[in-house]
């Protein structure tokens, strides 16, 4: 019996990088198969060169023992192959059927591909309503939305790109007895991610790369973590430092009675938000996506004003109106979620982008952008957090996205922050500088900074956190300890349903999780 | 890749105007070398070049400190339109005119016009959002009404013959030529100063980065805490110092005095020069000498060879149209894509 899909000796260079070295590897009708690999490993090209996105220097493909030729996306959907990325391609403002109407290549019938998806969504038990608005969904039902988009296209092969980096622990355990059913269906499922657990859960198999070759392919379930990651790291983990924190007497961050409209209609209302951060701890805030993180870090940053300035307090001083360069000036450094645009402009140089946030630091003088002082601020950061780049002269957007975000956080550290706001710190870096960006972030509160970690993974918020807060529909729990609650208090608290306490017995929760 | 657009357009430019040549009865290269090369044959052409140059390249400069945020000034012609007018007011109607103050008041009262009036269009963007595009476009037929009125009316030269200009202006505010023969004059200082002001800001400055980040980014520039409204502001008021000089040494030039057709449409073509140019101060230069070649070489041809004025405009137009599809063309891919209808039809690459 030919395997699904099989692919020969496939390498992809781009300019300055192999990022695909004499790749084989194959998967069998109804296997679930995992591609594990740090950030960089050639996991996404990869990918792309099996979806057709990208072609191969040289190397064959094999779908069910014949030549694939003039591979292209087009070609692989006739073929049965399609692919969830990690980031949705949805229209906000239209509903589920017609979102999915608009992606078919064929002509269509809306209320008769209603009934295909709500028959195909019960049978893999991820129930949608064809007629919702998606602005209405959470993340974890815009992922079904993708995922039955797929299935109506009866698949003989599922990529699926880090599917659970957005859902609750909850949702994750629904999705996988959704793939597995598919798999015994004989549809056969290629799982990327960096999260050894999962795949030692789901997987049957996996190809585990590192700098574009294969290190090796094991049975994950009978492989111990520790030498799953030493195949993707290749030598040896660095191990995380945690110290006990010494907190502050006083709050470095103040955050008091904050409430705040959306200011449109896809956005949510915070709702009465109070927490402190001290001075020498991280506190962690943890929560679905969606349910106002991206309000309340808009109103820290200063990239959002309030009317109320004693609502937010750095360093004692009220500064809820005060705009983000003045924050600056008290202490506030800040990483956003969104690397290109946000946090870097994407045309602009690396030493360009340095002074963006750093011309209080020597690299703007007497009005005149100092070139030589940005650029060697720029090496340093280059230096110091191994971001693979072509020197300080290269723009923003030729870096991949962990490398990019490791110099926005190492250029965000270099200031000196009193009070540092991170969002998303590791989303796509790999497991090596993940476990250096974590532990930065740790020696810098534990030097006396003050640290707020936003993130949707929550073993992230477990390594680092000495508290946790949860948001969710706008409203944030009091504090946890993170030493004295665990993940599943977290992941109720998440879903707006508590354990003991009446605090979020108001919300309504995330419907997507319920059920 | 940036660089090569806009050689590219003014070589289809070139080929489309001979084309269009031909079909008005006229050989090709012949008419291109009158248009192109006859003007620059002699000194008295090349003063008139660098002359008509250097308003262009002047308020180019100003504007593309503006468009390299994405503030968008098109009513450069209304400010230069003002800056004229109020330097000439001053030179007509100061107290002592025989005054070596006389010129650098005139000086100053151009800019104060052009800036004051860019400022109400950035005073609405900045405060209630409303989009410059339009506003500054629409106050451009403000002042040129402005204008008239003042030339036709209180203004108007009483031993003008009815003519709708203003007295001449005195000696002492005028610039006077290098050489009595030719009307280059040291006005075109001015422009290499602001050349120069134009790379320092832009390309050194810490307020020029602040302004290019707000307009390749305005999320980042929110995230550094830039304001937005200042690059509005530094945008409109740069565009319109540079246009409002540019009307004052219009008028205290080869004018010498205010008439009802002050411009030649100086301020809508230095929109072109600023983007041949690249928002470049040197390409400015380059682009600014382009754009001046076409006045000239459409001036010369509606005299020898009797084509239509309108052709300095057609030419300007079909640079600009150019030189904008080559940049499509080389930022986008342009995929043809069959309609949904055949059932069996896949994205065609």
């Amino acid at each position: 019996m030919h395997p699904r899909l099989e692919l020969r000796n496939i390498c992809k260079r781009y300019p300055g990088v192999i990022a695909n070295d004499d790749v084989s590897l194959s998967i069998q009708p109804g296997e679930i198969h995992a591609v594990l690999g740090e950030n960089g490993a050639g996991k996404s090209t990869l990918m792309k060169i099996i979806y057709g996105a990208a072609q191969a220097d040289s190397g064959e493909i094999f779908c069910d023992g014949n030549p694939i030729a003039a591979h292209n996306p087009a070609t692989s959907r006739a073929l049965g192959i399609e692919m969830v990325y990690q980031h949705f391609a949805l229209f906000e403002s239209v509903s589920v059927v017609e979102n999915i109407a608009l992606s078919a290549s064929s002509a269509f019938d809306l209320p008769s591909l209603a009934d295909k998806i709500r028959e195909l969504s019960l049978r893999y038990g991820m129930p949608i309503d064809p007629h919702r608005q998606v602005h209405d969904l959470s993340v974890g039902e815009r992922q079904r939305v993708e995922i039955v988009r797929c299935l109506l296209q009866a698949p003989k092969l599922l990529i699926l790109d880090e599917p659970t980096s957005v859902l609750t622990p909850q949702a994750v355990v629904k999705l996988f007895e959704t793939l597995r059913q598919l798999a015994a269906e004989g549809c056969s499922i290629v799982y990327i991610s960096h999260k050894l657990d999962e795949v030692q859960e789901l997987c049957d198999t996996a190809t585990v790369l590192r700098n574009g070759k294969v290190t090796g392919t094991t049975r994950p379930k009978e492989t111990t973590s520790l030498e799953l990651a030493r195949m993707m790291v290749g030598s040896k983990l660095p191990e995380m430092h945690v110290s006990p924190p010494s907190p502050s007497e006083k709050p470095v961050l103040e955050v008091n009675n904050l409430s705040v409209k959306a200011r449109d209609h896809f956005g949510v209302d915070l709702k009465d938000v109070s927490f402190n951060v001290h001075g020498g701890e991280i506190v962690g805030l943890a929560g679905v996506s969606g349910n106002g993180q991206a309000e309340l870090i808009a109103l820290l940053s200063g990239e959002r004003t309030h009317h109320n300035n004693d609502a937010i307090r750095i360093c004692g001083a009220a500064a809820a109106c005060l705009r983000a360069d003045e924050r600056r000036k008290l202490g506030l450094a800040f990483v956003p979620e969104e690397r290109l645009g946000r946090g870097a402009v994407p045309s602009h140089t690396l030493w360009e982008n340095a002074v963006l946030t750093a011309h209080r630091f020597g690299t703007v003088r007497k009005g005149l952008v100092d070139r030589r002082r940005a650029s060697a601020f720029a090496a340093g950061i280059i230096d110091r957090f191994k971001v693979k780049a072509n020197g300080a002269g290269s723009t923003a957007q030729s870096l991949s996205g962990g490398n990019l975000q490791k110099f926005i956080v190492g250029r965000e550290i270099a200031l000196e922050p009193k009070l540092l706001l991170v969002s998303q710190p590791t989303w796509g870096v790999d497991v090596g500088a993940s476990a250096f960006i974590r532990q930065t972030i740790v020696d810098l509160s534990r030097a006396g900074a003050a640290v707020l970690v936003v993130s949707e993974e929550l073993d992230e918020l477990f390594e680092i956190c000495d508290r946790l807060l949860v948001i969710c529909q706008g409203r944030v729990s009091p504090p946890l300890v993170r030493k004295t609650t665990d993940r599943e208090e977290v992941g109720l608290l998440m879903t707006g349903r508590t354990m003991s306490t009446d605090q979020m017995a108001s919300g309504s929760g995330d419907v997507a999780l319920q059920d | 890749m940036r660089v090569a657009a806009p050689v590219l357009a003014s070589v289809l430019t070139l080929v489309v105007g001979s084309v269009f040549f031909a079909s008005l009865g006229h050989d090709p290269l012949p008419t291109l070398y009158a248009f192109f090369v006859e003007p620059l044959n002699s000194l008295n052409g090349l003063s008139e070049w660098l002359l008509k140059a250097s308003p262009l390249i002047l308020i180019a400069c100003g504007l593309a400190a503006g468009f390299r945020a994405n503030v968008w000034n098109i009513g450069a012609e209304g400010q230069f339109t003002m800056g004229a007018i109020a330097a000439s007011g001053v030179g007509l109607f100061w107290p002592d005119p025989e005054s070596v103050l006389l010129l650098p008041l005139m000086f100053v009262a151009g800019m104060g016009a052009g800036m004051a009036w860019a400022a109400i269009p950035a005073f609405l963007r900045a405060r209630m959002n409303t989009n410059e595009i339009l506003v500054t476009l629409m106050m451009t037929y403000i002042a040129t009404l402005f204008l008239s009125y003042l030339v036709h009316g209180p203004w108007r030269d009483p031993a003008g013959f009815n003519y709708p200009q203003t007295a001449l202006l005195p000696t002492a505010a005028l610039f006077e030529s290098f050489d009595p023969a030719y009307r280059l004059n040291p006005s075109i200082f001015i422009t290499v100063v602001a050349v120069f002001v134009m790379w320092l800001f832009t390309d050194r400055s810490f307020l020029g980065y602040k302004m290019s980040v707000s307009g390749a980014a305005p999320l980042a520039a929110r995230y550094a805490g830039f304001r937005e409204s200042a690059a509005v502001w530094i945008g409109l008021l740069a565009g319109g110092a540079a246009a409002g000089i540019a009307g004052m040494a219009e008028a205290a030039g080869p004018l010498g005095q205010l008439s009802s057709q002050i411009s030649p449409g100086y301020g809508f073509a230095a929109i072109i020069v600023a983007f041949i140019g690249r928002l470049n101060a040197f390409g400015i230069v380059l682009g600014g000498l382009l754009m001046s070649l076409l006045f000239l070489g459409g001036e010369g041809v509606q005299m020898t060879l009797g084509l239509p004025s309108a052709l300095t405009r057609i030419f300007q137009g079909i640079l600009l149209f150019f030189l904008l599809a080559a940049d499509f063309f080389i930022f986008y891919r342009v995929r043809l894509v069959r309609p949904a209808r055949d059932t069996h039809a896949l994205e065609t690459a």
